[in-house]
């Protein structure tokens, strides 16, 4: 038994744009890509932890990548180098690399691009396996530097047209022309590609991102409906095949 | 030295994990070693699988959080099959957690649990997030004296009533669950309240209420705890945003004999390991030896 609740020491903690921050803790972590850690950087207010996915890992340390929405957010922003916060994880069973062959499409929405780098990097390293990366944000992209310059499919749109095509990322997006896509993104994003990669006859993998309580399976609030009854996207996901899930529109 | 007893059944610590917030045990002996506890109670069974309230489940709030997962669970049958034998392993009291919306589903799990190896049958006649029945027979307690005599009947196991802190009346409640056969009272389950989400305009839980824990709760479950234990002969188990040994000391000082941790196990996996040693430490040091020392002394 090996406890994965770990006190840890912040390596960074930078913003990268208007409300986003890229913060790096020190330690070794064995983690697989689409899996997540609760982050606490506080005692006892707020409550519950917050559920950050994995945005990259190396030797030396751990990188999340974070939108500052709330009370927990905005605690993380303010931490300098050197301060302690509380990793609980890895959790969730992340993306079955093996799954992902052929062409490959990754396609996420805003925030949703966080874990998707880090699957980009295991990725690029198989061999028989070519990704492609489509992202779409309100406004000015982020999150992309290991990916621009390295991939050799870069599509992205912006809502307000200030960087690539305008509007949604998904309305150029075409299914057809890959084996599998992956996406992390808003739900109704999430739902509308969905339909279209059934209708394309495509498989595709997606990220739930519930409210979480516990994280570890135990407390049912985060479940999400599937044909196979409900499941917890904490401990049976995040990670869906979108075949699996029956969502609302 | 901190061994206590519960109608019956030596419990090692006065520190159990509460129903709902441990799931059947399983999910928290990747993070510590389980055994540790006093006992476990069991996430709330129902006769049949419930597969549980649709929408937001969960909401936040200051030093609390809000709930309504609505008794999800695989039934008190699959929960004999596929989880008590691993409960059993866990070294620790079993107290299996029941729910239910009419008498006679309550009165034929508890017909089936009573066959089982669990230690305690804790009825939960409290749970604020089923539409029928659950806390309905937690309110007024001439129907909760009803439905605890004839679970009563159905089963020789020691029998713990969980209340509701939206009982109209928790004395009475308790003296008639009590006098209706009940071996010990537990208390406090969640508290009902409302949440809205101001930009949508809209109450965030389908249900419109949902119910509070943690540590926002603590001071009118303690109340609540002291108000029991002072009108009840039976073992009292307290609960109610406890986080800290302080918090468990608390309520055995307000006459708890054990007590339950809930929300807070989401803090931390094994903060219940923390409690139980914060208490063994404090005991240490104030020299008390017994936990019957401090049980009920700010009376
Ligand atoms: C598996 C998973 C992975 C995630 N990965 C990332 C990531 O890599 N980067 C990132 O910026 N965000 C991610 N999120 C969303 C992130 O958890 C929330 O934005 C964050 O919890 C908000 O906390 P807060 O205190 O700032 O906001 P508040 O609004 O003050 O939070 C109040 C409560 O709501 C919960 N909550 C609020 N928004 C969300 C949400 N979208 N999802 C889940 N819970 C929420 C909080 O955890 C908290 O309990 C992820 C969520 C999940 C479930
Ligand atoms: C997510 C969640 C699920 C719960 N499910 C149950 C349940 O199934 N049966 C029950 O008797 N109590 C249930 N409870 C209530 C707790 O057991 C406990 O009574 C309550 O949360 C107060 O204690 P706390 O403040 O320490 O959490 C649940 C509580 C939470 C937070
Ligand atoms: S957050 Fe508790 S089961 Fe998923």
């Amino acid at each position: 038994m090996k406890s994965k609740y770990v006190e840890a020491a912040v390596y960074k903690n930078e913003q990268i744009s208007d409300c986003v921050f890229r913060l790096s803790v020190k330690g070794s972590f064995d983690v697989k890509p689409g899996q997540f850690f609760m982050l606490r950087a506080w005692g006892q207010e707020p409550l519950l932890s917050r559920p950050i996915s994995v945005h990259d890992v190396d030797d030396e340390k751990i990188t999340f990548l974070y939108h500052v929405v709330g009370r927990g957010t905005q605690i993380f922003s303010k931490l300098r180098e050197g301060d302690d916060i509380s990793l609980l994880g890895p959790l969730g069973n992340g993306f079955e690399l093996d799954m992902l062959k052929g062409k490959v499409a990754l396609v996420g929405g805003g925030i949703g691009v966080a874990p998707l780098n880090y699957l980009y990097k295991k990725l690029s390293m198989n061999e028989g396996v070519e990704v492609s990366f489509h992202a779409g944000y309100r406004s000015q992209p982020f999150g992309l530097e290991c990916i621009q310059g390295s991939c050799s499919l870069l599509n992205i749109a912006t809502e307000d047209a200030c960087v690539g095509e305008k509007g949604y990322i998904i309305d150029y997006f075409e299914p057809k022309l890959y084996d599998i896509v992956v996406c992390c993104g808003p739900e109704i994003m999430m739902s509308k590609l969905i339909k279209k990669c059934e209708a394309a006859g495509v498989p595709i993998l997606v990220s739930m991102e519930k409210k979480m309580a516990c994280g570890i399976g135990a407390c049912l609030v985060c479940t999400c409906k599937t044909k196979d009854g409900n499941k917890r996207s904490c401990a049976d996901g995040p990670v869906f095949l979108g075949s699996e899930l029956i969502l609302n529109d | 030295m901190t061994s206590v007893n519960i109608c019956g059944v030596e419990l090692k610590n006065p520190v159990i994990a509460a129903s709902g917030t441990f799931g059947f045990g399983g999910e928290f002996s990747d993070y510590f070693d389980v055994s540790r506890l006093g006992g476990i109670s069991s996430k709330g069974l129902t006769l049949a699988p419930k597969q549980g309230n649709d929408g937001v489940r969960m909401h936040e709030v200051r030093s609390g959080m809000m709930n309504s997962v609505g008794l999800q669970n695989p039934g008190v049958e699959a929960f004999i099959k596929d989880e008590l034998p691993q409960m059993e392993k866990m070294n620790t009291a079993v107290i299996a957690n029941l729910g239910g919306s009419t008498i006679e589903d309550y009165v034929r799990a508890a017909v089936m649990l009573d066959k089982s190896s669990i230690d305690i049958l804790e009825l939960n006649i409290s749970c604020p997030n089923v539409k029928e029945g659950g806390m309905a027979f937690g309110i007024k307690s001439c129907v909760a004296y009803e439905i605890v005599g004839e679970v009563r009947k159905a089963t020789s196991k020691p029998l713990m009533v969980k209340l509701s802190p939206n009982a109209e009346d928790i004395c009475d409640m308790a003296i008639n669950c009590c006098k209706a056969g009940a071996d010990a009272i537990s208390l406090v389950n969640t508290f009902k309240g409302i949440a809205i989400d101001i930009k949508s305009r809209k109450p965030v839980f389908e249900n419109i209420s949902a119910g509070v824990s943690g540590p926002a709760i603590k001071p009118m479950a303690l109340r609540m705890v002291y108000e029991v234990c002072g009108c009840v002969d039976v073992p009292v188990v307290g609960m109610g945003g406890i986080s800290t040994y302080e918090d468990a000391i608390e309520f055995i000082m307000a006459g708890s004999h054990a007590i339950q941790v809930g929300t807070a196990n989401f803090i931390k996996p094994d903060i219940c390991v923390d409690i139980i040693e914060g208490i063994e430490a404090f005991m240490a040091r104030e020299g008390i030896k017994s936990l019957e020392e401090i049980r009920g002394i700010i009376k």
